[in-house]
């Protein structure tokens, strides 16, 4: 609840690096961020909140339950808040405060809500993925009574894996291709590749799935394998990537491509030299959300991969199912306790493969276009020592 | 690059010199490379949406107009229709908007306008997770998770709530007719729809006049007189776009409505009742033992699906276009 800070006091908005650098002797007047008079009202309401509603919700009135409990707590929380603002400012500041604690709350919200989901998928999948085989073996000789001593995900692990490196060999390099296309050459025909584009940004997934499956496994002969998914995927991530890297190429400031024609670069000297390399961490971060994106797609895969479930390391022959439609499997198509776990599990494992990608897109990228790594900053200060 | 430079207002007799650059081969070579790959990539899109028609105009034809009311889907008799699942994928859809939009808006305001410098980046990024995060865990999260803890307040809703027509659940009370309702799943799906309406509208806020926010703050503003003065008004389009492009990720989603609720033809009139549908759902509880003819009548009903979200697509990106706040990324 830090976030309520004053309004007057902190007026410009929070420039300090806009500002000039101040004298060495001038000492600048550190304001605090949070005073007590923002802190104190805050605690105080929640604590109130919570003991009415209880006093009310749990004792007096008929009510149990721990959803209604929460959200009548947080409705009296709103009332004792603008209450006790009411007392010694005016309606201006209560509308005010208001305002600042529903948006911390709602960040809150949205906190708890990806936290939670993590946490328990994480907890109901904790049984399975304990167990050695499940990473080992595959369901071929397992049947739906089995404990989880028996049977595993390799398959599904290994499909969404070859699959997901096929479409993004496929996607992201005609994708990145296409956005510079987009950004550095244009032109009426950059405009229309941009519309469509940006119109397939919103193909439903299991249209892209549908499509695929209507032209390439019923057109090439009835066969459902890892290719035509990953061909699915790939064009679900496409248009991703493709709208994506332009964004992060256009952020490329346009001086740097100025001072590079001007020193005689030709074009694609340009690119290859400047553009690409500055916006690379964009670029990074861009292809890897992509593939964080594809590879958690269930819908894509549910008319083209096939299932499958014994091991197929072969995307180009046989059924080659994925992680996703691996749960799909244990949770709809045979949903006994063992197999929910499993199922659990399997969705534990494709999180963990989310959250890596996502990570790695966090460290490697997620960099402004233009500002450098530590290594690299070391690196220019080496050469001009040396120079 | 060939760029024509003439000066305007030279003196008589003077003739303004005209520059031309003359691309290298190595940059010929380069922008049709790259054309190639522009033309690649529009022929890939573009086919999806050509193939699309193709494959679903023999059932178009075969039904007609009829395609879009018809409530059976008897495809022996040429007897079907998206009349039942359009209505439905668009109450779902609009049951997550009524709830993710809030919640989005003013999380994204938090996060571009309250939240202390070193938090920004950091929720960002937790948006951002949100938005990867696999909508098959988001199913199974809402089938095990919050499904049964949803029966209860249905209930109340259902009793207390019951003489607005729409929130009661007919019958004596189960609580079976209390799971699998589409109001669940439009709550699981507006947690899909969240990060893309707070990422996109944190954007936008972000881009707000710095000038135009410290006049309102000299002006003797408080925060929130300075947001609503400012920086919603500077944000309205982007905003609404925002909202739109969530809408057509919400009636596009599929595993979660697939999972959570229980399939039944029949527009949804009660949804906190069980049973409901919608068309990306349909189709994916039809993937098994597909047929040929069955596949043309499915490519239809997604055709259906695609044009719908393309509309609702478009017009969010003209009003993006046309508000202040897309006007830096308007070329």
């Amino acid at each position: 609840m830090t976030a309520t800070s004053p309004t007057r006091t902190t007026g410009t908005g929070g420039t300090p690096a806009a500002l000039p650098a101040p004298a060495p002797r001038e000492r600048l007047i550190q304001l605090r961020p949070v005073t007590a008079d923002e802190v104190y009202p805050v605690l105080g309401s929640v604590a109130g909140a919570i003991a009415l509603v209880w006093v009310l919700y749990e004792r007096v009135l008929p009510f149990t339950g721990a959803f209604g409990f929460w959200v009548c707590s947080y409705g009296m929380f709103l009332i004792l808040y603008a209450s006790i603002t009411a007392m010694r400012y005016g309606p201006r500041d209560v509308a005010d405060r208001l305002a600042g604690v529903a948006s911390t709350s709602a960040a809150l919200f949205a906190l708890v809500v990806v936290l939670g989901q993590i946490c328990y998928i994480g907890f109901r999948g904790w049984p399975a993925i304990t167990h050695v085989n499940f990473w080992t073996q595959t369901m071929q000789a397992t049947g739906q009574l089995q404990p989880l001593t028996s049977g595993g995900i390799i398959q599904g692990l290994v499909g969404s894996l070859e699959q997901l490196s096929l479409a993004t060999l496929m996607a992201v390099p005609l994708g990145i291709l296409a956005a510079v296309f987009l950004a550095e050459v244009g032109g009426p025909l950059g405009h229309v590749v941009r519309t469509i584009v940006t119109a397939m940004t919103g193909l439903p997934e299991i249209v892209a799935g549908l499509f695929i499956y209507a032209t390439v496994v019923l057109g090439l002969g009835n066969r459902q394998d890892g290719f035509a998914a990953s061909l699915a995927l790939g064009v679900m991530m496409l248009p991703i990537v493709t709208r994506g890297a332009e964004v992060m190429l256009r952020l490329v400031p346009r001086n740097l491509r100025e001072a590079s024609y001007a020193l005689g670069a030709s074009q694609w000297r340009t690119v290859w030299n400047v553009v690409l390399p500055t916006a690379r961490s964009g670029l990074t971060t861009v292809s890897v959300l992509g593939m964080a994106r594809a590879v958690g797609e269930t819908a894509p895969l549910l008319f083209t991969s096939g299932l499958n479930n014994f091991m197929n390391a072969n995307p180009f022959s046989g059924p080659q199912t994925g992680m996703p439609l691996q749960i799909w499997t244990f949770i709809r198509i045979t949903p006994t306790a063992t197999m929910i776990d499993r199922g659990f599990g399997a969705g534990l494992a494709l999180l963990l493969m989310v959250l890596i990608l996502f990570t790695a897109a966090r460290v490697l990228g997620g960099k402004a276009p233009g500002e450098l790594t530590r290594r690299q900053r070391r690196r220019i200060a080496r050469d001009a020592g040396r120079s | 690059m060939a760029v024509d430079v003439t000066v305007s207002g030279a003196p008589d007799g003077d003739r303004p010199r005209v520059i031309r650059t003359r691309l290298s081969v190595a940059d010929v070579v380069f922008r049709n490379g790259l054309r190639l790959a522009g033309i690649l990539v529009l022929a890939i899109t573009g086919l999806i949406a050509i193939f699309l028609i193709v494959k679903a105009s023999g059932t178009l034809h075969a039904v007609g107009w009829r395609f879009l009311t018809n409530f059976q889907w008897l495809l022996n008799n040429n007897d079907l229709g998206v009349g039942a699942l359009l209505p439905d994928t668009i109450i779902i859809a609009a049951i997550a908007l009524i709830i993710a939009v809030p919640l989005a808006l003013m999380a994204a305001l938090f996060i571009s306008e309250y939240a202390p410098h070193g938090l920004r980046r950091p929720l960002t990024g937790l948006i951002d997770l949100m938005a990867a995060l696999p909508s098959i865990l988001w199913a199974i999260w809402g089938f095990y998770w919050l499904m049964p803890r949803f029966i209860g307040i249905g209930r109340w809703v259902s009793n207390n709530l019951g003489f607005i027509p729409f929130l009661k659940v007919p019958g004596q009370f189960q609580p079976t007719n209390f799971e699998d309702s589409p109001l669940l799943a439009g709550l699981v799906v507006s947690f899909m729809v969240i990060p893309i309406i707070a990422s996109i509208s944190r954007e936008v806020f972000s881009q707000a006049p710095q000038g135009e926010r410290e006049a309102a703050y000299a002006l003797g503003a408080t925060r929130w007189g300075m947001i609503r003065s400012v920086v919603l008004p500077y944000a309205r389009g982007g905003m609404i776009g925002a909202v739109m492009l969530g809408f057509g990720r919400a009636m596009g989603e599929t595993v979660v409505v697939a999972i959570i609720v229980s399939e039944a033809f029949t527009i949804t009139t009660h949804p906190l009742q069980d049973g409901g549908n919608s068309i990306a759902a349909f189709i994916a509880n039809q993937a098994e033992g597909s047929t040929p003819v069955l596949v043309a009548a499915l490519i239809a009903a997604g055709l259906i699906l695609f044009i719908v979200t393309l509309i609702v697509n478009a017009i969010a990106a003209v009003i993006v276009a046309r508000s202040r706040s897309g006007a830096q990324t308007a070329d």
